[in-house]
């Protein structure tokens, strides 16, 4: 149907088809992609815009209602070079970390504050319910808010800030005004669409795959199978077990069976529609320690054990302890919801390889594994970065990155792959459920002694990074706590629910609820208060943990307990029908890679002396998803060189060595390490030589060599720790079983601190994504199926669940990391939802040995999880080291299949 | 500038309606766009009836309240202050971004059993006015026109053109329970309503029943009574709990549905008999 409408301004007449929405309109029709998409169903807010004055989910709203009206759109707000004043604030409060939802949350401010100026906070609150935002923890963007309103005292940064400065991001400018390019905004001239049609089952056989209808329908350029893969036909972070395609069998629903490219979207998914696919079922494993049973189907040839890791440290057995205390928990597959969904555009380049834009978190281990599967010679695929919208582990795994690359192979054209939401949850791993036995012996004045823990950890259909989560997990199960006897033992399973792997805490947060709650069920039963209980016991430089490796960094755990547990509580009493508990929990978790692994960073540094003032170029191919890399590279550049041109530059594969993953609070270290490096060795030059001629330097920083486990478990396993203190403050409806989180406060580890406001940013938002995990966040399985594969049913929290989260850090520099740094990306999200389980059982009385924590069991309506007893542990091959990534290496399954 | 499809007259949308039945009718788009976006639903046409004036009136008339089919969330949010409970509920949809489009013909078309304004609406005693081609009307007692969840009574030709209703003197309240604090689909809500002139109480329960259903064994229970004695506010919320047919859900409990009825029932009658002093 032709429309007229007016946007920005501009009229334009329009043919659009029926049941198009107004987000496709703006994006598709328009190219103005500061609109964002990221659910389609008006549940967080990305698409907002002006629809006749009205703010609107444009993704709502069909395209032919805009006809003969007036739409305005982020790209309205700033003029020319001048930001809009909300624009500004969002800069300035470091309200834009991913900024996929900021072009949405500076409309709905500019909305509130064109209709009332001067708003409170509990007015602001409401008005931005309807905007999710998934890393900021929302207070910088209430910070934002206030400094738009004109208040005082809001914290802001600075234009051009050094190591320890609050400077402004590098790309804010970019986020605020929308025209940030991420993954889902690329376009080139005459690309094509693809589509995936994954598998509805969660375990099946594939009888017959026919593609003939689909190959038939309009616009459709390529449908692929199993059989068109050119190269090897599995991928994977650590084993390369999942299939590119499915093609005899499928492991888990949403499995990628068939590609479709074709002249639009709709045309690719249309086409996908039509593949017939004959499937035959099969049963699924979809229980834990159901997969652990001798009769249980095998999800792989080689067995339902993934990976056991067995430590043994002192004489458990032998332990003289006064009490003990035992406990069972149970944590949910999660989600990481980031708002940007998953994208990948390749081209076929002219010498027969890829130019491939992607959404990831590593694009050089993206290369190792689509050059396999391409049988191409990886330096004829060249991978460069996308904007992403978020990641926080999501994007460690390839979603789209072969298939697109096949697509674009095949039709000789540039192909785009994109992700409905729903798509998303099928199309990236997950955090595994657990289930963990604990049992905590101590003496009678409080201190452990014995720490006996068993865990089963869900990874799902492959492998992806479920070996070394589990192994952080098993190394992490104490606690960050001096115990001399302990008996840790942890296993990974196959099962036919969807993959799991990397999630920020990486096999920390579900081990800390089970500690965490262990170490209160031990100061309820010694009698001594919680914050004491940990004092005690809380490890320091010099600690020994059951890996038996030496804690040799600093370590103030104890210094954060008592900085925490100092922070004033609230003043506001609780309201006469809500009653209030205190919870308190402790976290520590590992930085950078483990296991001998050597997960090295390269940059490329250039100084130029002029024309005009000095600039300095930071080439690397690290990447910044959202929480400020690039800034913190750049301060460090400054600060080396002296100069306040600073250019960060996100470098493709083809240019640069790796330089890791942005994953592991690793970045800050090893990034900042090799352009620390880098700059370092400008400046001797420079100042041997005058500061006249450009100089360039790559440099790589490497970190401390580790080792793998031997039989008993022992080894110097991990690069080094941080540590984490929270406290949480609920207040429970104890008849209607619901709870709020009226204050968090978060005293981390952080050696020092590059950018106070990123820094204060990364806590906010990880406590809240640790608060989701708590209160509300749990993909629901049924028979291995996602039965709430959308934002409408998998809930993250809003502004109204969110307190304001106090954030402290305790600055003890860590030997050998670059100016002391320590990584803070997924310590708050650890600790997070212990501290808020406690404060709930404070306030309760009730075991709650689960999350998230449903009204159900704040009430008594549902009985604490139970269980028949510890899981068997696995009949496997000795403790292999984690392999070398691509399945270099032997793991256990593959020992398991040479057996 | 609009088309065929786009008519600015109801009189002109019913003729569509009869003439055009596979174009499916959009006010405000927010339930129906998901399902599309979804490619749950491929509509061939659309039926805007964004344009259509009276759709979007409301005013009183001989003792009645007629509200608009058209009429938006963030309208009766900001126009009928008066109807505190419907205000309540109003609140309660979604965002403000949805609130702005989201219509109350809208709410009652897709009739889900959680529709936050439904509970309001059942409590009003509010009747549902729907039209079909050559002006031909139908008045619906909302117990009627829901049938079932998602289901209407509504026929092919017909559209919803409002809901009337006859205000009545008394304390009126509405609450809704969700697992989070915003941009949540009810696990259950209530909606009390006090008519004083009667002494009587409405009570209508919203996700906890195939429809939104009213609660008339309570309803008798608490007629003439003490509402300030626990005994009393106990028994009426059990009355209303028994009168619950949930369900176990994504979202909740079939007992923790009853349970919340229970206690939101409770505490509705509370608040009358404070609001009574």
């Amino acid at each position: 149907m032709l429309i007229h409408t007016v946007v920005n301004g501009v009229e334009h007449e329009l043919d659009v088809p029926t049941g198009a929405s107004l987000l496709s309109l703006l994006r598709d029709g328009l190219g103005l992609t500061g609109t964002k998409n990221a659910c389609e169903e008006g549940e967080c807010g990305s698409c907002s815009a002006w629809l006749d004055g009205e703010l609107v989910c444009t993704c709502l709203v069909p395209a032919l209602q805009a006809d003969g009206r007036e739409v305005r759109t982020i790209e309205a707000l700033a003029q020319g070079d001048r930001l809009h004043a909300v624009q500004e604030a969002f800069l300035a409060a470091g309200a834009a970390q991913c900024g996929f939802c900021t072009p949405g949350l500076v409309t709905a401010v500019v909305d509130l504050l064109e209709r009332s100026p001067d708003p409170h906070d509990d007015e602001i609150r409401l008005a931005l319910e309807g905007n999710l935002c998934r890393c900021t923890g929302y207070r910088k963007v209430l910070d934002a808010v206030h400094l738009a309103a004109g208040r005082d005292g809001i914290p802001t940064a600075v234009a051009l800030g050094r190591v320890g400065e609050s400077a402004l991001r590098v790309d804010g400018r970019a986020k605020v005004t929308g025209s940030f390019e991420y993954g889902g905004d690329l376009h080139v001239a005459g690309m094509l669409h693809g589509a995936t049609l994954r598998s509805p089952h969660a375990s099946a056989r594939i009888l017959s795959i026919d593609t003939t209808l689909a190959e038939a329908a309009p616009g459709v350029r390529a449908v692929l199978t199993a059989a068109d893969v050119p190269g090897r036909e599995t991928f994977g972070l650590e084993y390369s077990d999942q299939p590119v395609l499915a093609s005899d069998v499928v492991r888990y629903e949403g499995e990628p069976v068939a590609l479709v490219a074709a002249d639009t979207l709709e045309d690719a998914r249309r086409a996908a529609e039509l593949i017939d696919v004959e499937y035959e079922p099969t049963p699924a494993v979809v229980d834990m320690e159901g997969a652990l049973q001798p009769d249980a189907p095998l999800v792989h040839e080689f067995g339902n054990v993934l990976r056991h890791v067995h430590i043994e440290h002192g004489d458990l057995d032998a332990a003289a302890a006064d009490v003990w205390v035992e406990g069972y928990f149970e944590t949910p597959m999660q989600d990481h919801a980031a708002l940007g969904l998953e994208a990948a555009l390749a081209s076929p380049a002219a010498d027969g390889g890829v130019d491939l834009r992607t959404m990831t978190q590593w694009s050089h281990v993206d290369l190792q594994q689509v050059a396999a599967c391409l049988d191409l010679p990886p330096e004829k695929i060249r991978i460069s970065l996308a904007g992403l919208g978020g990641a926080f582990g999501s994007r460690e795994d390839l979603h789209g990155q072969i298939h697109a690359s096949m697509l674009a192979l095949r039709t000789g054209r540039p192909v785009k792959t994109t992700c409905s939401r729903e798509d998303s949850f099928h199309a990236h791993v997950h955090r595994h459920p657990s289930r963990t036995w604990i049992r905590f012996g101590a003496t009678r004045d409080g201190y452990l002694v014995a720490a006996d823990v068993r865990l089963v950890l869900d990874g799902g259909a492959y492998a992806s990074a479920s070996p070394a989560v589990l192994a952080n997990a098993t190394t992490f199960a104490a606690g960050p706590y001096d115990v001399p006897n302990a008996r840790l033992e942890g296993t990974v399973v196959y099962t036919n629910n969807p993959p799991c792997g990397a999630m920020r805490g990486f096999g920390a947060p579900q081990v800390c609820f089970a500690y965490e709650s262990a170490m209160d069920l031990l100061a309820g039963k010694l009698g001594v208060d919680p914050v004491e209980l940990r004092l005690r016991n809380a490890v320091g430089t010099g600690s020994i943990l059951p890996t038996g490796q030496v804690l040799t960094g600093s370590a103030p755990l104890r210094e954060l307990i008592e900085r925490c547990s100092a922070i004033p509580l609230p003043d506001e009493e609780p309201a006469a029908h809500l009653t209030r508990g205190v919870g308190f929990a402790v976290g520590f978790k590992n930085i950078a890679y483990s296991e001998g692994f050597d997960d090295s960073a390269q940059a490329t540094v250039t100084f130029r002396p002029g024309p005009g003032e000095p600039e300095v170029e930071v080439r690397t191919a690290a990447v910044d998803y959202g929480q400020g890399l690039y800034t913190v590279l750049a301060q460090i550049a400054r600060t080396e060189l002296g100069v306040e041109r600073v250019v960060v530059v996100p470098a493709h594969t083809g240019e640069i060595e790796s330089a890791g993953s942005t994953s592991a609070s690793r970045q800050t270290t090893m990034a900042g390490g090799s352009v620390l490096m880098a700059c370092r060795e400008i400046r001797t030059e420079l100042e041997a030589n005058g500061w006249s001629e450009p100089v360039t330097r790559t440099a790589t920083h490497h970190h401390r060599p580790t080792t793998g486990f031997d039989e008993d478990g022992q080894g110097d396993i991990h690069v080094s720790f941080a540590f984490v203190a929270e406290r949480a403050v609920v207040d429970v409806d104890e008849e209607l079983g619901i709870a709020r989180v009226v204050q968090l406060a978060a005293v981390q580890d952080a050696g020092r601190v590059i950018n106070p406001q990123g820094a204060e940013g990364q806590v906010e938002g990880g406590a809240a994504i640790g608060l989701g995990l708590a209160l509300m966040e749990e993909m629901r399985l049924d028979d291995g199926r996602i039965a709430n594969p959308s934002f409408t049913d998998y809930l993250i929290p809003t502004v109204l669940d969110v307190p304001v989260v106090i954030s402290e850090f305790v600055e003890e520099p860590e030997p050998d990391a670059p100016y002391g740094v320590k990584g803070i990306g997924e310590l708050a999200t650890v600790a997070a939802t212990p501290a808020i389980v406690a404060a709930l059982r404070a306030a309760t009385g009730r075991e709650l040995n689960r999350v998230p924590v449903a009204p159900d069991d704040l009430l008594g309506l549902r009985p604490p999880a139970v269980t028949a007893g510890r899981a068997p542990i696995p009949d496997v091959p000795g403790q292999e080291a984690i392999p070398e990534y691509l399945g270099l290496g032997l793991g256990q399954q593959e020992l398991m299949k040479a057996r | 500038m609009t088309s065929a499809l786009s008519p600015s007259t109801l009189a002109e949308a019913l003729e569509i309606r009869a003439s055009r039945p596979e174009a499916t009718p959009v006010a405000g788009g927010t339930d129906l766009m998901v399902e599309i976006n979804a490619r749950r639903l491929r509509p061939s046409a659309l039926l805007d009836l964004s344009r259509i004036e009276e759709l979007g009136e409301w005013g009183r008339d001989n003792g009645r309240v007629f509200l608009g089919a058209g009429v938006t969330f963030a309208r009766i949010e900001r126009e009928l202050t008066e109807f505190r409970p419907l205000v309540e509920a109003s609140r309660w949809v979604a965002s403000p971004q949805i609130r702005n489009r989201a219509t109350i013909g809208g709410n009652l078309a897709t009739a889900s059993p959680a529709g936050d304004s439904i509970p309001v609406l059942a409590a009003y005693e509010a009747d549902v006015i729907v039209a079909s081609a050559g002006g031909a009307r139908r008045r619906l007692p909302i117990g009627q026109f829901l049938v079932g969840p998602k289901r209407t009574s509504l026929v092919p030709d017909e559209l919803i053109v409002g809901v009337e209703w006859t205000p009545v003197d008394g304390h009126g309240s509405f609450a809704k329970v969700g697992r989070r604090s915003a941009m949540v689909i009810a696990i259950a809500s209530a909606c009390l309503q006090v008519d004083e002139e009667r002494e009587t109480v409405r009570l209508a329960l919203g996700s906890v029943a195939p429809t939104v259903v009213r609660a008339p064994l309570a309803e008798r229970f608490a007629e003439r009574l003490d509402w300030s004695d626990p005994a009393t506010l106990a028994e009426f919320g059990r009355l209303a709990a028994s009168e619950a047919r949930p369900i176990d859900d994504l979202r909740g409990s079939a007992a923790y549905r009853r349970h919340v009825v229970e206690v939101l029932a409770r505490r509705a009658l509370e608040r009358a008999g404070e609001a009574r002093c």
